[in-house]
């Protein structure tokens, strides 16, 4: 039963992660799914690209055009960012707070199967032949109409992980309430912990709506209800007002904790206390209170009247004060800081200026009347992937190498580091800053192809190239990952980048299975930072070495999963599905996949799961084995 | 683990019972305050003023269950509440909207 | 405090005041499920937009409206029934508590019985508005977002049930313990949960419906 001094084989491994609950390796997890997603939805981006390249391309046809942008759009959001967040909260949370693991370890690893096996859902619809054609938002209007399952694909992928970021969310509350160490006040809390407090709160009350949206739909296409048909007295604004009321939230959710990653590496590579820590921790609330009044700016076109499109504007541009506030924080805690450029310092100096521009397009949409223009044109792809690439993938990429050896107890390679970066900012600035002019000169989203000699082929040509460069980035940086893990050099430090702040620098990389031998006493903001300024060595310790109770691992979560995943099946073909290639099949299926699902919760509740203990002892002569903690 | 005497058991005893009386109380008072909101719509009061009213006592209600049945009074509570009063604010925000600009 | 044995043997004497966030696991698990009952909150308000936006919207006048509908005997009954079972649910937290486990087990049996007679009320008022009025879940928009709404309360109390009576199986031989004092406890907090919004349901969807 003890997992420290345990030496498995490959099969072992493998369930070993099959079974886990252990936060740091639910975090591997989460990066192995994530990152690969995120390749998936690269392809397709390039397939993108490649068609738009020259006017009149017939590379892609118009149906699978629209399928690839869908599929581009939600798997890079629900599929790829979100989880690659999720990835860093896991990794990293726990350690800062100076916890074991997170306060729902089993939970933990639902939600990871969750969003594992509804991002499988959703992309066997490839396989399948029917894929999604409604844009990742998905209008009822457009996708009540759309023949095959493609949506339902959709619907149920999506529900599926929706399920598994809401609890991963809740785990995320609890922990950093309930798991922090003595003297870890509120106001001592290292801002990536504060980022992911409050972008957790947004999953709790954003999911929801997205829940009950997907639901509304997925019952209209199988089950014959009536919400988004007209004729029968339906409304088809309710679901863009439902999918908005989330899928504004949820950007936030997706930039909230890329700034508290930035929030992160600046004070580190700065070597200085990070400017207006409360102002800082005061703007995120501030985001994620506004996050949920401006859901309407996505439809302002709709014809919602002049009071309410006025209101949501306003609401909409109070957003660039708290973001602002960020901007300049960062700005400061670089000023006259003694600066150390490494490859996430220079993510985050790449990172200002592009955000800056995301948001400054961002306010010109706000404006409502001039949204009428820019509305569904290049122009608004341009903003929207100059926030989320140039916040959120950059965020992505520098904790990607800021937290690597903390991950995975190696450095990958600075020098291909820089490579990833040079490619990829060029290429991403080329791909997306010509784009505000295409819109501006009139060319629309999300059609499949344009006509030659309307001023677009310059554009649309630097625009695909771009993309190419982006694409050499992230092959350097795959390369760079495999280089690392094969033959790189092992981290032998607690802190290997020097200048650590946070207490996960005080733990050995990768840390040992229970992380603290003894919870640390924290004493200051920046507690590392604090101690080592006091010339001590390690963190002072609250408690006497003792035995340390550990959470079991598992292989329910799996099955509760795969329940649901089968049940997903059968609700696609049941007879009153609006394809009309049910059968009472169908029925079987969900009925049987739901038992599986309700059966393994029923398992695990009825058995009593006490953990084990790592006893003292063991702990004692762990020292030479990397568990050096305090 | 702490042991109790049985003088303390006793303290306890008494204090868990005074606190049944009052969970009983607001039971009674929940009760009552069903009954008024079933009466003002039989009556048949105008809609003017009994949607508001209902509205009142089932916010008074909801208030009841939280604070007494649920034991949100007793310490502890504070992060939680927190997080429901968001929740609540979210969906009175998302009531209004459905209520105004669902574009009939 | 090493090693706390949660599912050893327990008496009044060392049984504490608070038995429910004795442990980090229950600290933990009151954290999370007001978390989830917040979550919840949401959710059900979203149900709530949603029926109050299509309220009454129904294709031709052939259909039921709300004030043909609705039956408030029936309703008051059903509030009557669930608001009791929220004060059972009080008592066997009140033993709970007192470490009496007998009285939990049968004061959280009267809950499941009395949540049963709910179910068994809107089950039946479900087919009667689907046999006497043809008002179903496809018949109308209006009828899609009414039966999404109470149905979902319904799968609620059912879900409730389910957890309240798998608990009173699994511990019937275990007894009262540190382990499951916080499955007592949440199991509670999430059936008050159920009639906060019944609350909501019967004020805002059937009063006001017949207002």
């Amino acid at each position: 039963m003890n997992a420290v001094t345990a030496k498995k084989g490959f099969w072992g491994t493998v369930w070993e992660y099959l079974t886990t609950t252990d936060h740091k390796k639910i975090a591997h997890l989460y990066f192995i799914g994530g990152g690969f997603f995120f390749v998936l939805g690269g392809i397709e981006a390039l397939l993108i690209r490649i068609q738009l390249m020259k006017a009149e391309n017939d590379f892609l046809a118009a149906q699978t055009f629209n399928e690839m942008f869908t599929m581009h759009g939600t798997t890079m959001i629900f599929l790829a960012a979100t989880p690659l967040l999720f990835a860093f909260m896991n990794a990293v949370v726990p350690l800062q707070i100076g916890a074991r693991d997170v306060a729902f370890p089993f939970l933990n690893a639902l939600g990871f199967w969750l969003f594992f096996f509804g991002g499988i859902f959703l992309n066997l619809s490839w396989f399948f032949g029917q894929v999604p054609d409604a844009g990742w938002t998905s209008y009822a209007s457009l996708s009540m109409d759309s023949s095959g399952h493609g949506i339902d694909f959709y619907l149920i992928g999506l529900q599926i992980a929706g399920f598994g970021t809401l609890m991963s969310g809740i785990n995320f509350i609890a922990t950093i309430v309930t798991m922090r160490a003595p003297g870890m006040s509120f106001m001592r809390m290292p801002m990536f912990t504060w980022t992911t407090f409050v972008a957790s709160g947004l999953i709790l009350f954003a999911f929801p709506p997205l829940t009950i949206s997907i639901f509304l739909l997925m019952f209209d296409r199988l089950f014959g209800s009536q919400f988004f048909n007209v004729s029968m007295g339906g409304n088809t604004i309710i679901w863009e007002h439902l999918f908005w009321i989330f899928g504004h939230p949820e950007v936030y959710i997706l930039i909230l904790p890329a700034f508290g990653l930035f929030s992160e590496i600046i004070p580190t590579f700065s070597r200085k206390r990070l400017f207006g820590y409360s102002s800082m921790v005061f703007a995120t609330f501030l985001i994620g209170f506004l996050g949920f009044m401006v859901w309407a700016h996505h439809m302002f076109t709709v014809g919602l009247g002049n009071v309410a499109n006025a209101l949501f504007a306003v609401a909409t541009m109070a957003i660039a004060v708290p973001t602002g506030i960020k901007i300049f924080n960062w700005l400061f805690t670089m000023w006259g800081g003694s600066l150390k450029i490494t490859v996430p310092m220079l993510y985050a100096l790449g990172f200002i200026p592009s955000f800056v521009i995301g948001g400054v397009t961002g306010i010109m949409q706000a404006v409502a009347p001039l949204d009428y223009q820019l509305h569904d044109t290049y122009f608004i792809v341009a903003h929207f992937h100059y926030t989320i690439v140039g916040g959120v993938v950059f965020a992505l990429l520098a904790a990607t190498h800021f937290y690597w050896p903390k991950m995975f107890g190696r450095m990958l390679n600075e020098r291909l580091g820089y490579w990833t970066f040079v490619f990829f900012f060029v290429g991403f600035h080329m791909t997306f800053f010509i784009q505000h002019f295409l819109g501006l000169w009139g060319m629309p989203r999300r059609v499949y192809t344009f006509l030659g000699g309307q001023g677009l082929d310059l554009g649309n040509f630097i625009s695909s190239l771009g993309a190419f460069f982006m694409a050499i980035g992230a092959v350097i940086l795959v390369v760079n990952i495999v280089l690392t893990t094969v033959k790189g050099k092992k981290v032998t430090v607690n802190d290997p980048w020097g200048d650590g702040r946070t207490m996960d620098w005080a733990i050995s990389s990768p840390p040992p299975v229970y992380n603290f031998k003894q919870i640390p006493l924290v004493r200051d903001y920046d507690a590392w930072w604090y101690e080592k300024m006091k010339g001590n060595k390690e963190l002072p310790p609250s408690e006497p070495l003792q035995d340390i109770h550990m959470p079991n691992g598992s292989i329910i979560p799996i099955f509760i999963s795969l329940g649901l995943f089968i049940a997903g099946f059968g609700a696609m073909y049941v007879p009153s599905n609006i394809v009309g290639d049910g059968s009472p099949w169908g029925v079987v299926v969900l009925v049987l996949g739901l038992a599986l699902m309700f059966g393994s919760m029923l398992v695990r509740s009825l058995r009593d799961d006490l953990g084990y203990y790592i006893r003292k002892e063991e702990l004692e002569d762990d020292v030479e084995r990397g568990g050096k903690a305090i | 683990m702490e042991k109790y005497s049985q003088r303390e058991i006793e303290f306890r005893f008494k204090k868990s019972r005074e606190e049944m009386r009052s969970q009983f109380i607001s039971f009674g008072l929940m009760a009552f305050l069903t009954v008024i909101s079933f009466i003002a719509v039989g009556v048949g009061f105008p809609a003017q003023f009994v949607i508001p009213f209902l509205l009142l006592l089932a916010v008074i209600q909801v208030l009841f269950q939280f604070y007494y049945f649920m034991h949100a009074k007793e310490e502890g509570h504070g992060v939680v509440m927190g997080f429901m009063y968001s929740g609540l604010f979210t969906a009175v925000l998302m009531i209004i909207a459905f209520l105004t600009i669902i574009w009939w | 405090m090493s090693h706390i044995d949660l599912t050893g043997k327990f008496t009044i004497h060392n049984w504490p005041e608070r038995p429910e966030i004795a442990t980090q696991e229950g600290r933990n698990k009151l954290v999370g499920l007001w978390l989830f009952l917040g979550g919840e909150t949401v959710l059900f308000a979203t149900l709530f937009a949603t029926y109050l936006a299509l309220k009454n919207r129904v294709p031709d006048s052939s259909h039921p409206l709300t004030q043909d509908l609705y039956s408030l005997p029936l309703v008051f009954v059903m509030t009557a029934v669930l608001l009791t079972s929220s004060l059972t649910s009080v008592y066997a937290i009140h033993h709970m508590r007192n470490f009496n486990f007998k009285g939990t087990q049968l004061w959280f049996a009267i809950t499941v019985l009395l949540g049963l007679t709910f179910l068994c009320l809107e089950i039946y008022e479900f087919y009667h508005y689907v046999t006497d009025y043809g008002h179903t879940f496809r018949s109308s928009a209006f009828g899609s977002a009414y039966y999404f709404l109470v149905g979902t309360h319904g799968a609620h109390v059912a879900f409730g049930l389910g957890w309240i009576t798998a608990l009173l199986i699994r511990n019937a031989k275990r007894g009262l313990n540190l382990y499951n004092a916080p499955k007592y406890y949440m199991a509670s907090l999430y059936w008050h949960f159920i009639d906060v919004v019944w609350v909501f349901i019967f004020s805002v969807v059937y009063l006001m419906g017949m207002v």
